[in-house]
């Protein structure tokens, strides 16, 4: 625990570091291309129109909560597309950046994580530049601010530290164990399925069986998920006990995903 | 006062299998024991216990040959590797030349990779923005440092690298083999840098494989063998040392290899006769005509004859007179194949005469490793006339003084009637290696000798470097 504390101290020294990475990484991610970071909003916008044709227009919503309209079930997905993107290519990204960055840990002496920690902090900016476009189709889509909005940023430091831990812990292992980025693709998408993002906790099916709904209650991206939905899309108060015991899963995520990265540091310069 | 202090410092590198990865992951999943289970199958020694110390202002070399532990001893100074056991010391901010340029992103101008790779250093933002013109400057791309890294040439990425590091301003700078890779102009300017720092008394550990410079530049050198330091001390001393090794090293090396063509060469020679054997409806062959003819060849099948060919480029001829074994020797007579061009060769041919023969010559050649002969001459030629050869006996070529250059040379010898019908000719069977700390270059190295009027002042080497 203190060497974890000395350790984040010495994290703290290479701020700098991390903000100049994070800055190349998304100066770099677009470089060349025609339309640079534009690209923020259009990979979550086509992926939502790709949800919104499927699951409104050819499988119609069927819960209350949209009305019957695919515009507001786009809505409601996007709110959950976008905080998931985040996640998931911070991980399929931290998977492979001890490798990717293996000269540099063979070659210079700075914390490795740095580099998991640059991952997900480029991935939440990436997060950031989506949020104006979420909240203006709140309005196009004939929704209102509420209050809540204002609780958004108490589930993204959720997600950060929960998202950082994963990181830290895929990251670390994937040295070792080369399998774990391939397991972890087909994971994510498992993983994004049994959370309640294309479909809503008040689903019918769900409010009626109790081992599906204890089954997503144990995943903490749900209560995460739903801390969006609600605070952008239902306009309600969040269900904040819950999202208390995820912050509290999260932070434990992260000490372990520190723990090991810190116990496996030394062995990454020969390794990677 | 020190500034690096290394105390019995040893380092292990693990192996893994991909198999115990395998096993590993099972087990690590099953037992739920990682830490356990990420133990290792194989050791591999790279430093065992190394212990020296380096004063502040002093220029270090370490010496030894690939694989010795050079590169892991810097990269645990830098603090880039854990030591297995033992513990190291260091006084001052160190910057570490392990590779040029590690951190470029491609896709980024010069100018923002300066600034991460800088921080990545260890400078501030601050520190720079001050040193930034320096940088460019010193590594000339005043017109391309708004260029992505990856439009950079090696040259231009690794000058870039170097005007980095060496401008983090350490006070012990480490330098790994780094300028290996520069152009004609930038060495020297980089080796000014390297004397600045030895000027301004800052601490210098140098590991390189040119061993000119590092007995121009350093005050002390350390020779790493194994993972252990041979030899400390002072540099001539040092690099001779490790070079008399390496003499021996190439020697042993020469030997295994003309054991393997020996028996190589006996292999054929018996498959040779196996095949004659068996071969049906052919005579018995008489000893003196063992060797297959050429004429025999349409019923073969071609590999057989690319063999045949292969060997006959090697060797041919009858062998009425047979050259059974050729030994190099110095004149103390002493078997070696590493030679110093000071040397003399003593080249020996035991041969046999498998009947009495009044037509002979023996006759050596030089070639080197262009195909160039170097220097050919026979018994015929120096006017010596045969009389008569019969049983065993042997012919020795006395060279007093090899007087060559650097590098292999091969070796033909033959015996052959004195109109040229080879009775045994071996082609580049031999070969033999000079090697020397000398960099002339030519063919032969002419015997000669520097005069100069007093006038001018002209100071010879030090001490010749004698490989005996």
């Amino acid at each position: 625990m203190l060497r974890l504390l000395a350790n984040l101290k010495e994290l703290y020294r290479y701020r700098v570091l991390v903000q100049s990475l994070v800055v190349r990484e998304l100066k770099a991610r677009y470089r060349g291309t025609v339309l640079g970071f534009l690209w923020s909003f259009f990979n979550p916008l086509l992926l939502m129109i790709v949800y919104t044709v499927v699951f409104g227009f050819i499988i119609k919503p069927r819960d209350p909560a949209f009305g019957g309209s695919p515009w507001l079930y786009a809505l409601f997905l996007f709110s959950g597309v976008l905080p998931w993107t985040w996640f998931s290519s911070s991980s399929l990204e931290s998977a492979n950046v001890l490798m990717i960055h293996g000269n540099l840990i063979k070659k210079i002496l700075f914390p490795a994580e740095v580099l998991p920690l640059v991952v997900v902090t480029s991935n939440f900016v990436h997060f950031c530049f989506g949020l104006p476009i979420l909240l203006l189709f709140v309005l196009i889509f004939g929704k209102s601010y509420t209050v809540y909005l204002l609780f958004l940023p108490l589930v993204m430091l959720v997600q950060y530290i929960f998202t950082l831990g994963f990181g830290m812990l895929i990251s670390s292992l994937t040295v070792h164990f080369r399998d774990i980025k391939d397991i972890l693709a087909n994971l994510l998408t498992f993983w994004f399925f049994a959370t309640p993002i294309v479909y809503p906790m008040t689903f019918e099916t769900i409010t009626r069986s109790r081992t599906l709904r204890v089954f997503l209650n144990l995943n903490p991206m749900t209560h995460i998920m739903q801390g969006y939905q609600y605070s952008v899309f239902y306009g309600r108060l969040l269900p904040w006990k819950r999202l208390g015991v995820t912050l509290g899963v999260a932070i434990i995520l992260f000490l372990i995903g520190y723990y090991i990265f810190d116990r496996l540091r030394d062995s990454f310069p020969e390794e990677v | 006062m020190y500034a690096i202090e290394v105390e019995n410092l040893t380092r292990i590198y693990q192996k893994y299998s991909a198999r115990h990865r395998f096993q590993t992951f099972k087990s690590a999943l099953i037992k739920g024991d990682l830490f356990r289970a990420l133990r290792p199958d194989e050791l591999v020694t790279a430093l065992a216990g190394l212990s020296f110390k380096v004063h502040k202002g002093e220029t270090f070399g370490l010496i030894g040959e690939n694989g010795s532990g050079k590169s892991t001893l810097l990269k645990i100074i830098a603090g880039i590797v854990k030591p297995t056991s033992g513990a190291v010391k260091t006084d001052g901010k160190i910057s570490a030349l392990i590779e040029l340029g590690a951190g470029f992103h491609p896709e980024i101008s010069g100018r923002e990779n300066i600034f991460i790779n800088g921080i990545m250093l260890g400078l501030s933002k601050k520190e720079i923005q001050e040193k930034f013109d320096e940088i460019v400057r010193f590594a000339e791309l005043e017109d391309f440092i708004d260029a992505p890294v990856k439009t950079y040439s090696s040259g231009m990425y690794m000058r870039l690298g170097f005007s980095i590091a060496i401008n983090v301003n350490p006070d012990i700078l480490l330098v790994d083999e780094v300028l290996a890779v520069g152009d004609a102009a930038f060495v020297p300017k980089c080796l000014d840098r390297i004397d600045d720092f030895r000027r301004r008394k800052k601490t210098i550990l140098f590991v390189s494989h040119d061993l000119a410079t590092v007995k121009k530049i350093c005050d002390r050198v350390a020779w790493l063998k194994s993972g252990r330091i041979m030899t400390i001390g002072e540099p001539s001393r040092v690099v001779d040392a490790y070079l008399q090794d390496v003499v021996e090293r190439q020697e042993r090396e020469f030997e295994r290899r003309q054991e393997e063509i020996r028996r190589q060469t006996e292999i054929r020679k018996k498959e040779e006769l196996r095949a004659e054997a068996s071969r049906p409806g052919e005579q018995e062959p008489l000893e003196s005509e063992r060797r297959p003819e050429t004429g025999r060849g349409e019923e073969r099948r071609p590999e057989e004859e690319a063999r045949e060919q292969e060997r006959r480029e090697q060797r041919w001829g009858k062998r009425e007179i047979e050259i059974t074994k050729v030994t190099l020797k110095n004149l103390q007579g002493q078997a070696k194949h590493v030679f110093s061009p000071e040397e003399g060769m003593v080249i020996e041919m035991e041969v046999v005469a498998y009947s009495r023969i009044e037509d002979f010559v023996f006759g050596i050649g030089i070639f080197n490793s262009q195909g160039i002969c170097c220097y050919g001459t026979n018994t015929h030629l120096e006017d010596y006339t045969p009389v008569s050869i019969e049983g065993e006996g042997k012919v020795i070529c006395r060279l007093e003084k090899l007087n060559l250059i650097n590098g292999t040379y091969y070796l033909d010898v033959a015996t052959h009637k004195r109109d040229g019908y080879p009775y045994d000719y071996h082609r580049n069977l031999y070969t033999f290696l000079v090697s020397s700390t000398y960099r002339d270059e030519g063919i032969t190295r002419l015997p000669h000798r520097w005069e100069v009027s007093p006038n001018i002042q002209l100071k010879p080497p030090e001490r010749k470097v004698n490989l005996d």
